[in-house]
């Protein structure tokens, strides 16, 4: 016979955390410079996507699109689109 | 698989053993442990159980006592009832993780067969090792026989398990004075325990959920957590009285409670004690009282939650409270003395206390050693209507362990 | 990783960077349940995950560890080498900054020759890298393999690989901090590559008893097309103090990689 667990809350405030967005704040406050994408060159490989360490690159058939609520403007995806269709540019203000 | 179903008997064991039929009576279905003495026996006995196929559990064989603690928690906050045991030196080697444990509020729960600390090199009892966890947010209890050692190991896992507790729960046993001593014990039926105990229940689960544990967190939700913490002891005192009183119903065997008492009614003289030695100090009382003395016994059963009403209302008639020791914190005080006499102050009564630190490193306490102590004591107090509060009794010597002015 | 292990994994996270990267609570930024553990036990842990799994029936959820080289090549190799031993069945990720970044750049032991680090800041790291991925070999697990966050279609191969294979599964990912090797933010992937293609790091996978070298390193090898060492040298800040002394060890130690390397080669 095996024992079974059944999940009992409690009211206490325990050290868990539940997924959601944004679990550090919108990081795209944190930007210097800021990522734009030329979709015109862009030729959708998806590398800028795949590289992205802050994962808020989405490529579609539009081309590549960048959350900047979270883009911490590290420029990684300049250095690895192989076409040279990303440039960055100084935030304003 | 086959699991041998036990009937209800009488067995002669040795307390390590003890540990390990509640273990297996409670359907523990992982035990990650590394062996140390004197608790060896118990992870020995455990793996012949799950080895003949009697238990329905695995064993992790980790490579340390630290790793022991960090694989039962990764099997309980993953939904599986887990038990390790440890002494001395593996349970300080886990000392980080018994923090660790208790502030997730997983339930566990692990036995400690209590051993000094070195160095130097030294196997025998005392609770200074046990006692070094005091402030950790675990469950503590300590047992007096083999057969408390049994009871208490299976309502470890109940009070743990409870939603208004959810602390992980150690309980202590004197190294070869009990883990190693074998004595009668019995043996519910198998059937009996499981519906006593119950299912599992704990607050989360990594296996059941998308959750996140530990993360970063602010100050002050940090402090809310702690609070918690301090809350669940609080709820965990009724919780232990309720669940000895449902094993003493189901089981025939109730022991009061938090802390039990005997004979401190009348009592002028309360001593206070805790662990296998109670045994002898139960015996001293007795001569005492034949000598006229008017003593009595506080066995405290918990430290932690500690038993501040039980030790207020078994002192409150009592003149002079002795305390026994079997540890102290070095520059300070015995620890029972520290966490007694703080219950009190609270209070507004005035008390007066003695400290006796003895037994440490594995020295043998009699019956008569505790009647020896206390009878000059006594004696020191009804004639001068003074005792000094800090004594060591060491080989047959009462003297004074602080060097100030009382 | 998370694509890879498609919902089924939950990861075990001793102190390390991703300890802070994943957010706070409240909140957590994973669609997979993390277990944040003390420094030296997430192996031991993850070795007691996987067995209550198994235990409760729930044997397709998969236990990642994904720690740094300091919770895995230092503070944990006992319990890394406990659960390799005893063939735990999980997947243990070392990610490789090659120092204590979290706590602002002190040097492991798998920080390379001749690096500075905050513990290393006039001569330098005076001992070689050690290699974790060879301690793993040593230990003879079903499944060791190193990649490079440069490579990440051959990182996410080995994932696939690791997630069909049962028992202890060792994957040491390089992955360089713009921060604490001192180069820009956007080179990061080219000083991985630049890593790779210099030999100092090696791509390869140790399965049954050989190692199956992974490309571009084994044509790297065998066409001996390397690039030279000063390339990955001069393009990272850490390395300014290199001199041809540290150099000349650089390049043995890479040549002493490949020849072990090689001998256990299919």
């Amino acid at each position: 016979m095996v024992i079974t667990m059944k999940l009992v809350k409690t009211e206490d405030k325990l050290p868990i955390s539940y997924p959601s967005e944004g679990a550090a704040g919108k990081t795209g406050t944190w930007r210097l410079e800021r990522p734009i994408v030329n979709n015109e060159m862009c030729t959708r490989c998806f590398l800028c996507e795949i590289y992205c360490p802050g994962n808020v690159i989405t490529v579609d058939k539009e081309g590549a699109h960048i959350d900047y609520n979270y883009c911490k403007g590290c420029g990684i995806c300049v250095k690895v689109c192989p076409k040279n269709a990303i440039k960055m540019e100084p935030e304003e203000e | 698989m086959g699991t041998l179903e036990l009937k209800k008997e009488k067995k002669v064991m040795t307390g390590n053993h003890a540990v390990a039929y509640a273990v297996k009576l409670s359907k523990a279905q992982i035990i990650s442990a590394y062996p140390i003495t004197p608790q060896t026996s118990i992870v020995e006995k455990l793996s012949e159980f799950i080895e003949k196929g009697e238990m329905n559990a695995r064993i992790i064989k980790v490579e340390s006592e630290h790793s022991a603690l960090a694989a039962v928690y990764g099997a309980a906050i993953a939904g599986a009832r887990a038990f390790t045991a440890t002494s001395s030196h593996g349970l300080l080697y886990m000392h980080e993780w018994v923090h660790w444990f208790s502030r997730a509020r997983i339930p566990a729960v692990m036995a400690v067969v209590t051993r000094t600390i070195g160095p130097p090199w030294n196997i025998w009892p005392d609770h200074s090792d046990f006692m070094d966890q005091r402030d950790s947010g675990w469950i503590m209890s300590y047992a007096m026989d083999n057969q408390e050692v049994f009871d208490l190991v299976i309502q470890a896992f109940k009070v743990s398990e409870d939603p208004s507790v959810y602390l992980p729960a150690m309980v202590g046993l004197e190294g070869f004075i009990l883990g190693g001593t074998s004595m009668p014990v019995e043996i519910p039926e198998e059937n009996s325990v499981l519906d006593f105990l119950g299912e599992r229940r704990q607050p989360y689960s990594v296996a059941d959920e998308i959750i996140s544990v530990g993360n970063l967190t602010s100050p002050e939700e940090t402090e809310q957590i702690q609070m918690g913490i301090q809350n669940a002891m609080g709820r965990a005192r009724e919780v232990i009285k309720k669940v000895d009183e449902e094993f003493g119903r189901a089981f025939g065997r109730s022991y009061g409670g938090l802390a039990s008492c005997y004979k401190c009614g009348d009592a002028k003289y309360v001593v206070v004690t805790m662990g296998a030695w109670s045994g002898d100090a139960l015996e001293a009382i007795d001569v005492l009282r034949d000598n006229g003395i008017d003593a009595g016994l506080l066995r405290i059963r918990y430290v932690r939650p500690f038993p501040i009403e039980e030790v207020r209302e078994a002192l409150s008639n009592a003149r002079l409270g002795i305390v026994f020791d079997r540890s102290l914190s070095f520059g300070g005080f015995g620890q029972l003395y520290s966490d007694i006499a703080s219950s009190i102050i609270g209070s507004g009564t005035k008390k007066n206390l003695v400290n006796v630190i003895s037994g440490l490193g594995g020295v043998n306490i009699s019956s008569d050693d505790f009647v020896q102590a206390i009878k000059s004591i006594i004696e020191s107090y009804e004639s001068e209507g003074y005792v000094h509060p800090f004594l060591w009794y060491h080989q047959g010597e009462v003297m004074k362990y602080q060097h100030i002015k009382a | 990783m998370s694509s890879a292990t498609d919902g089924k994994g939950i990861l075990v996270v001793p102190a390390c960077c991703t300890s802070v990267v994943v957010g706070t609570a409240p909140k957590t930024s994973m669609r997979m349940p993390i277990v944040h553990v003390p420094f030296a036990s997430a192996a031991a842990v993850a070795s007691g995950l996987r067995e209550a799994l198994l235990v409760r029936g729930l044997e397709d959820k998969q236990v990642i560890v994904w720690a740094g080289d300091g919770g895995t090549a230092d503070i944990g190799m006992a319990s890394l080498s406990g659960a390799a031993e005893k063939n735990a069945d999980i997947i243990y990720i070392m990610y490789d900054n090659e120092a204590y970044m979290n706590t602002g750049i002190q040097r492991s032991s798998s920080t390379p020759r001749g690096a500075w680090t905050t513990t290393t800041p006039i001569m330098g790291k005076t001992e070689p890298k050690k290699d974790v991925a060879r301690i793993m070999i040593s230990h003879d697990v079903p499944y060791v393999a190193t990649a490079s966050i440069a490579y990440p279609h051959d990182f996410y191969n080995k994932l696939q690989t690791s997630l069909k294979i049962r028992g202890f599964r060792f994957i040491q990912l390089h992955s360089p901090c713009p921060v604490g090797w001192r180069f820009d933010d956007s080179l990061t992937v080219d000083v991985a590559r630049m890593a790779v293609e210099t030999g100092m790091w090696i791509l390869y996978e140790y399965k049954n008893g050989a190692i199956e070298i992974s490309n571009p390193s084994r044509y790297l090898i065998q066409q001996n097309k390397f690039k030279p060492i000063e390339e990955y040298i001069k393009i990272q800040g850490r390395f300014a103090s290199v001199d041809e002394n540290t150099l000349k060890d650089l390049y043995e130690y890479r040549n002493r990689n490949i020849e072990f390397l090689n001998k256990l080669a299919k």
